[in-house]
């Protein structure tokens, strides 16, 4: 068995970031564990830009921005291992890995940064009736095929769900010749950046199908047609609403789920709202010296994001492997009216500052986001606009912190003005 | 091409046939119209083995039941084919099923089922804590078991073609003519004449007898669809949990499978061959009857939906005949459940007809009966180490949902009989077969479907002909 002071599972955003700061903050031997040929994870088919406006200050395409990473860890002494596949974690940080290079092995971690992003939600987790066909992709397999190995997957095209991916793919499938008939979303809003809407469907004239979803799929070898139905606000298709388009594709880009098989089979505390670990303020699970970072812990909207929630779980672990432990009682996090989760899920007592990640439920309007100690307001902030396709985020000061007396602190949002 | 004896589909059951004749010196046809064998009602059924307590007594689905359950132990080690003998639970949830528990005990034993005896409430929920509390009591059958069904026919058919029989892939049997040499069956893939013709044609079985004539039966297509749940609800039952059966079938079960995920299923709708669509009516029907006997499973965890046809017929059991009409032409038909469970019974049923028939049957003298294949998830550390040292690409995982390695893959491209789409090499090795569903693994298996046998990645379909992946490549074309 091989000893190192850090291992990081997924050479993807969030792990070059991790393994970049905890190598700044003085870690020396650490080990990145990949499972593809190269690193850079998912952004290696995001071939569009929009990356990294906030973290480099401008404007890239995907590989640009893992390129930048990687880079930058090129020039530390932290090792990548590509074509690894991590196959087993245990509570006391051991890890069995198979490559075709170094065959199976089994490392000791002084401390793990879990960095292995998430999957797409498929036809099965809908339950999408209809036929067997082939023609229904995943909108990331889509793009894998078109961007990595340069195939069309079709030339008339419907996407369920308006999710980043399946907008982003619309307009790519449209610049490519392809025909695309309709995205169609099942919530009365999209679940994508308002920014993406307007460029990939608004800027080609593609309709978007609101409290709209796919009831049918007919074909008998391959695709031949969706049936696409209107739903109540139950979401419940109404009959009698439906449309009937001749395509040969359905791409599906209807939810990530964050892929914590290792997590979950090493013990770690899963949280069933993000379906992620359930983390302290600096990343760390329920396992000591395993800390989570980037889509693994919850799907992020923006790569910028993940490189900066990363840096901090790499500062943490860091910091386990120096022996400085945060300390300070538990305050539990409580997701109040119409917040679907929050990370962390807990904090210290007597921190300096926190930052505290969020998703609401509904769109609001004009309206604020309260924190709640037991029934006393610590903190208000106002907000023009909130959606679930959008993460919020808070920054609660030394100060306000101070002033929390109980075990919990609630975040909820104010209910419309009567 | 002449054979002794052609075969007509390779399901289960045609499988199941040429297994037990390719032990015989004969010329062996095996005519399949799909691209790749178990690509019918072998693929998408309950996968279980039945204790054999259904069947009206008398019966041959009674007896062929009972002796091919016997027959899986040993078949599937000899095979390596994943079976497990979980046993089975019927359960009661009103006074009528209690009835019908005392009556399904009384036709098990005389169809001589092994080992069946009444539980009370108590006892079943102690072997098995998620049923309802509504379950008043229930009927054990030891004996019964979940196999891999599509595996089971894989490795049926490989050995016969290991043993010299001749599979002939998309080669769907258009018309029958006699001839000197007795039948002459005509295929997109060419003429075939043969001696004797096993009518194994699953669900078009009764097209087939009209090809020559015979008009005795009619095949009523059934359609069952299902859930296919993660592994995280693999254990929510230990046993094949099945309801007091209907008129219509044996109802909705709920059974781990050989792959460690739940299946829940079926239902049961007219329908015609090949339609193999879910509904929203269905699968709502099967999953609210599930929750009748299992409450607690979690259809959050579904990872595929899916839908099998059954050959149901219009007769009460299965046919298994010589045509009065064609002589030499035998009957395999209308092979509804339980007929995987009695699929290597019938194999043997099928030698004694044409036996009967006039074929003289003498051993081969070197007869290979058995079939190994390396499941790498499955190998101690140090075997996973040599077999990486001897070809570095069994290190390298493609599926990642259910540990696949390439070296699997690219073993199963040079099986006796080799997969040519993407969900033949599912079949094979379980690529894609887990939690993604394919989502990240499916390009690289076209990659490698691709690669080994030298075709373009857009000739490689999903799963039969038409069913295409790729249309072309993008304006910047295809990588190198």
């Amino acid at each position: 068995m091989t000893k190192h002071d850090l291992v990081v599972i997924g050479g993807g955003p969030a792990g070059l970031a991790a393994a970049l700061s905890a190598w700044n903050a003085g870690i020396r031997d650490i080990l990145i564990l990949e499972r593809d040929k190269e690193a850079g994870g998912i952004l290696n088919q995001c071939i569009h830009n929009g990356f990294g406006l906030h973290h480099f200050k401008e404007e890239l395409t995907g590989p640009e921005y893992a390129g930048r990473y990687i880079a930058l860890v090129k020039q530390t002494g932290v090792e990548i291992r590509t074509d690894t596949m991590v196959l087993e974690l245990d509570e006391n940080r051991i890890l069995h890995t198979v490559s075709p290079k170094h065959g199976y092995e089994t490392f000791q971690a002084g401390a793990v940064v879990l960095a292995m992003g998430c999957r797409e939600r498929t036809r099965g987790a809908i339950s999408i009736p209809g036929a067997r066909c082939s023609g229904i992709f995943t909108a990331g397999a889509a793009q894998r095929f078109m961007n990595m190995e340069g195939y069309m997957v079709g030339k008339r095209v419907v996407i369920l769900g308006s999710g980043d991916i399946g907008l982003i793919m619309a307009r790519r499938m449209t610049l490519e010749g392809a025909k695309v008939l309709a995205c169609v979303e099942l919530m009365p809003y999209s679940g994508g950046l308002n920014r993406n809407i307007v460029q990939c469907l608004h800027d080609f004239d593609i309709p978007l199908y609101l409290s709209h979803t796919v009831t049918d799929i007919r074909g008998k070898d391959r695709l031949e047609q969706v049936v696409v139905s209107k739903v109540d606000d139950k979401r419940r298709p109404i009959p009698g609403t439906e449309m009937v388009f001749d395509c040969d594709t359905l791409l599906l880009s209807v939810g990530l789920l964050p892929e914590n098989e290792l997590s979950r089979q090493a013990g770690i505390a899963i949280d069933p709202r993000t379906n992620g670990p359930v983390v302290w303020e600096n990343r760390e699970t329920s396992i000591p010296g395993v800390f989570a970072c980037g889509n693994v812990l919850h799907v992020h909207d923006l790569v910028d994001y993940v490189s900066a929630e990363s840096e901090q779980a790499g500062q943490a672990a860091a910091a386990f492997l120096l022996g400085a432990r945060p300390e300070g009682s538990e305050i539990r996090l409580v997701n109040g009216f119409d917040v679907g989760y929050t990370v962390p899920q807990h904090i210290h007592r007597g921190l300096d500052s926190v930052e505290i990640f969020f998703r609401v439920r509904n769109v609001r309007k004009d309206t604020a986001i309260r924190v709640m100690d037991g029934e006393n307001q610590i903190a208000r902030f106002k907000r023009e606009h909130m959606a679930p396709g959008e993460m919020e985020t808070i920054k609660l000061p030394k100060v306000l912190l101070d002033r929390i007396q109980g075990d919990t602190l609630t975040i909820e949002i104010e209910e419309a003005a009567k | 091409m002449h054979y002794d004896v052609i075969i007509i589909g390779c399901g289960v059951v045609g499988a199941a046939c040429a297994y037990a004749l390719s032990g015989y010196q004969l010329r062996l046809g095996i005519l399949e119209a799909s691209n790749d064998v178990a690509n019918g009602t072998t693929k998408a059924n309950s996968a279980i083995v039945h204790g054999g307590y259904d069947p009206l007594p008398g019966t041959k689905m009674a007896r062929l039941n009972v002796v091919g359950n016997a027959m899986f132990p040993e078949l599937c080690r000899r095979l390596d084919v994943p079976f497990q003998k979980i046993g089975s639970l019927v359960v009661s949830l009103s006074e009528e099923d209690d009835a019908v528990l005392e009556e399904l005990l009384r036709q098990g034993k005389e169809n001589r089922v092994p080992g069946l005896r009444i539980l009370s409430a108590e006892e079943a929920r102690s072997m098995e804590p998620n049923l309802s509390s509504e379950v008043r009591g229930a009927l054990y059958a030891p004996s019964a078991g979940i196999v891999n069904p599509w595996e089971l026919c894989l490795a049926m058919a490989e050995t016969a073609v290991k043993n010299g029989a001749e599979l002939h892939l998309s080669a769907p049997v258009t018309a029958v003519e006699r001839c000197e040499a007795g039948y002459l069956l005509r295929t997109p893939k060419g003429d075939f004449t043969a001696r004797y013709v096993l009518n194994c044609a699953g669900v078009t079985s009764d097209r087939v007898a009209n090809l020559v004539g015979d008009h005795s039966f009619h095949i009523h297509p059934n359609k069952g669809e299902y859930f296919l749940l993660d592994k995280a609800e693999g254990t929510r039952v230990g046993r094949v949990i099945f309801q007091c059966p209907t008129k219509v079938g044996k109802g909705v079960l709920v059974a781990p499978t050989v792959h460690g995920n739940l299946l829940v299923g079926p239902n049961a709708a007219p329908t015609c061959p090949g339609d193999t669509a879910n509904s929203a009516d269905g699968l709502a029907f099967v999953r609210a009857s599930a929750q009748r006997a299992v409450p607690g499973i979690n259809f959050r965890e579904n990872i595929r939906n899916f839908a099998g046809v059954r050959a149901n017929s219009d007769r009460d059991d299965f046919i298994i005949e010589e045509s009065r009409v064609a002589p030499g032409f035998i009957h395999l038909a209308g092979i509804r459940s339980p007929g995987l469970t009695a699929a290597p019974a019938i194999g043997i049923e099928a030698l004694e007809l044409l036996k009967k028939a006039g074929l003289s049957l003498q051993k081969k003298a070197e007869f290979v009966d058995s079939r190994r294949r390396i499941r790498f998830h499955e190998l101690s550390d140090e075997e996973k180490n040599e077999l990486i040292r001897q070809d570095p690409r069994w290190g390298r995982v493609i599926c990642r949902c259910e540990t696949v390695t390439e070296g699997e893959i690219v073993a199963a491209l040079h099986c006796p009989i080799p997969p040519v789409s993407v969900n033949g090499v599912k079949r094979r090795v379980g690529a894609g077969m887990g939690r993604c569903q394919g989502g990240f693994c499916g390009p690289r298996v076209q990659e490698i479907l691709a690669r080994e046998l030298g075709l373009d990645p857009t000739q490689i379909p999903m799963d039969w002909e038409g069913t295409w992946v790729l249309c072309g490549e993008t304006k910047g074309g295809a990588k190198a």
